[in-house]
């Protein structure tokens, strides 16, 4: 059976990387090169770039030629509630504060799973913000504020 | 004579009741993670670098190393029970292990699997420790133009050794070099590639990298299709191999201590390869080849011999070049640069109680593993019924602090989130992380020492060649380039690989 198909991951991929090495190249430009005796900022990176679009470009060009399976099923309740996780930590503990900003956090992150109960993730958030609050702040002396300025009265 | 002295130092260093303290909680906790499926030893170490901060710069390298091959043993006992390898280099430990497990032999899979892994840390750490000082040695000879070239075959046997298209993986190390370049330039102290926000002009930070690509990436993967996990058996019974156990066992562990040991010393993952090989060559030579995939103990003593040699011998081109093997010895150098040591040759001749003392300390956190864990078995299997829907939010809320708690910068958590993003795109697309990390760590290095040698060279790129150390490393490099390329190994590593999924 012979016929044109393309691989759509492999296209996706050759092509995200031809970009991004564009966009790398893009910036380098921007940087002052020098010469191969006294290389600038960009020098090197322009070289990288070029062979990240080169690669990028064979990826492509390959897609066409070999099939494999498709990309699976996507994490997208995952996505939506993991990758905030890390970004509410950041915005919140200088605010709120090691404790609610850890509590909140591990709370967000429990409802990434379908089968994650509220009663469930109260409790393993509870456990949690106790636990870290013992072992990082007090045991291992880390510098967090447990309570910072926007819960102080 | 030398090495005696030098092993003495080490064990009196690493046999300090602190640092015993802590080569031991690194190993519980390596199992514990190893045990777990779904955080690898790379985000564990991760996680667990900045609390690492406070101890004296033995003390936490030692502890890392002990979660590094407590992770690999931890790995080969859910391989074994629950036919699920919680590390990459036990994936072969499944295949023979699970099938002795479903024969009611589960304590005799996992005490050979204990004994040939012991057996292969006792031999391959007299290895690092014979071999460590000699090439430390050659290595005070190097200058930019070697180091440069060393760091090219580094990253060129990740690429041989990353599962999937060549392509892709090459690609992977090019995108990690140029991620490894953001922030300053260090000779003109311009910017790049910061995007104009000021918090990065110190460079990403590793462990938010790390973290991102290898742990969220994997939490992601793992929500993909929620399962619950089937546990064998409860009970773990019989563990004392029989005589003729013995008798079968011993000859695969010598052999694949010798593969592990060689093989580990490869950049870009060689404790994994090195499993494979001791399958494959077990599998030829066995008088009863039908019994592989079917409970062979050979099967499980070879690879298991094997992959902890590997993980062994995986520090010496740490401890002598201070060039990273894997992702873990890059997280490694990150913990070292840290404690404001700078990895490379000058290490074992500066810190000689550090450097014996790491030695001395893998044969201890060997020793401490198969005392500890046979007896252990029953509570680390009571932990595999843990439900994943618990560990994800604990696991998220330790990355957070353990990123955080680095340099107390925020936009480092907002790179956990991207690089998480990142990584598990590269995952959906069929790309491996571990060279692109290894680009990352490497990136500034190589750059720097490029840079270097062109101006001691007056811009000749020729000194990569005229220079001999030079050259060979760059001709190694090419031959291990046009080998994984070669129509026939392509197949053939095409086909190990895929035997893993």
């Amino acid at each position: 059976m012979k016929s044109i198909s393309f691989d759509p991951t492999n296209a996706l991929c050759g092509g995200i990387l031809t970009a991004v090495g564009l966009f790398f190249a893009w910036q380098s430009f921007g940087l002052e090169l020098g010469t191969a005796f006294r290389m600038g900022p960009g020098y090197f990176p322009l070289l990288l770039s070029a062979v990240l679009t080169l690669l990028g470009i064979i990826v492509l060009v390959q897609s066409a030629r070999v099939q494999h399976e498709p990309m699976g099923p996507i994490a997208i309740r995952g996505m939506l509630f993991i990758l905030p996780a890390p970004i509410f930590f950041g915005l919140t503990i200088r605010g709120l504060g090691f404790v609610p900003a850890i509590f909140f956090t591990a709370l967000i992150a429990c409802f990434a799973s379908h089968r994650m109960r509220p009663h469930w993730a109260l409790a393993v958030s509870l456990a949690l913000t106790v636990f870290s609050l013992v072992v990082f702040s007090y045991a291992l002396g880390l510098p967090f504020e447990r309570f910072g300025p926007w819960v102080r009265f | 004579m030398d090495l005696i002295s030098n092993l003495a130092l080490g064990f009196s260093t690493a046999a300090s009741p602190a640092n015993l303290l802590f080569c031991l909680i690194g190993v519980l906790l390596g199992t514990l993670i190893g045990v777990l499926p779904g955080i690898g030893a790379t985000a564990t170490i991760a996680m667990l670098l900045p609390i690492t901060f406070q101890l004296e710069p033995v003390s936490s390298l030692i502890m890392l190393a002990g979660i590094y091959y407590g992770a690999q043993y931890g790995g080969s006992t859910t391989a074994i029970l629950i036919n699920m390898p919680g590390e990459s280099s036990s994936a072969v430990t499944a295949i023979d292990g699970y099938q002795m497990a479903r024969n009611g032999r589960a304590g005799t899979a996992l005490a050979i699997a204990a004994l040939g892994s012991f057996f292969a840390g006792t031999v391959s750490t007299f290895l690092v420790a014979l071999f460590a000082p000699p090439l430390t040695e050659i290595a005070l000879e190097f200058g930019a133009a070697e180091y440069f070239s060393l760091m090219i075959v580094g990253l060129v046997s990740s690429v041989a050794l990353a599962h999937g298209s060549i392509v892709k993986a090459l690609a992977m190390v090019a995108l990690g070099l140029l991620l490894g370049l953001v922030g300053t330039d260090i000779y003109t102290g311009t910017p790049r590639f910061t995007l104009g926000i000021r918090e990065y002009s110190d460079g990403l930070n590793f462990v938010a990298v790390a973290v991102g690509v290898f742990g969220i990436a994997e939490i992601l993967r793992n929500l993909e299709s929620e399962k619950t996990r089937e546990v064998l058996m409860a009970r773990v019974s019989d563990l004392m191999p029989t005589k003729e156990d013995f008798k079968r066992m011993f000859a695969p562990v010598i052999r694949g201590t010798v593969i592990g040991s060689a093989l580990g010393v490869l950049p870009g993952g060689g404790a994994i390869l090195a499993a494979f090989a001791s399958y494959t060559v077990e599998k030829r030579i066995s008088d009863r080849p039908e019994e592989f995939g079917r409970g062979a103990i050979a099967g499980v003593a070879g690879p298991e011999s094997a992959n902890n040699a590997g993980a062994q011998t995986s520090f010496i081109p740490l401890l002598t070049l201070g060039i990273p093997a894997n992702p873990v010895m890059a997280l490694m150098i990150g913990a070292m640069i840290i404690q404001g040591i700078v990895p490379g040759p000058n290490v074992a001749v500066e810190q000689p109680a550090l450097f014996w003392g790491i030695i001395a300390s893998m044969w201890i956190g060997n020793l401490m593993l198969v005392v500890l864990n046979l007896p252990l078995i029953g509570l680390w299997v009571k932990l595999l019924k843990i439900p994943y829907f618990v560990l994800f939010p604990i696991i998220m809320a330790f990355c957070s602090i353990g990123v955080y708690s680095v340099n107390s910068n925020v936009y480092d958590l907002y790179a956990v989130a991207f690089f998480g993003l990142v990584g598990y795109l590269l995952q959906k697309l069929r790309c491996e992380p571990a060279p692109l990390l290894l680009g990352f760590v490497l990136g500034p290095l190589l750059e720097e020492n490029l840079r270097r040698a062109m101006i001691l060279s007056r811009g000749d790129p020729t000194t990569f060649f005229t220079r001999p150390i030079s050259a060979g490393l760059l001709l190694i490099a090419a031959i291990v380039l046009v080998v994984v390329f070669l129509p026939a190994v392509k197949a053939k590593r095409e086909e190990v690989f895929v035997e893993e999924d």
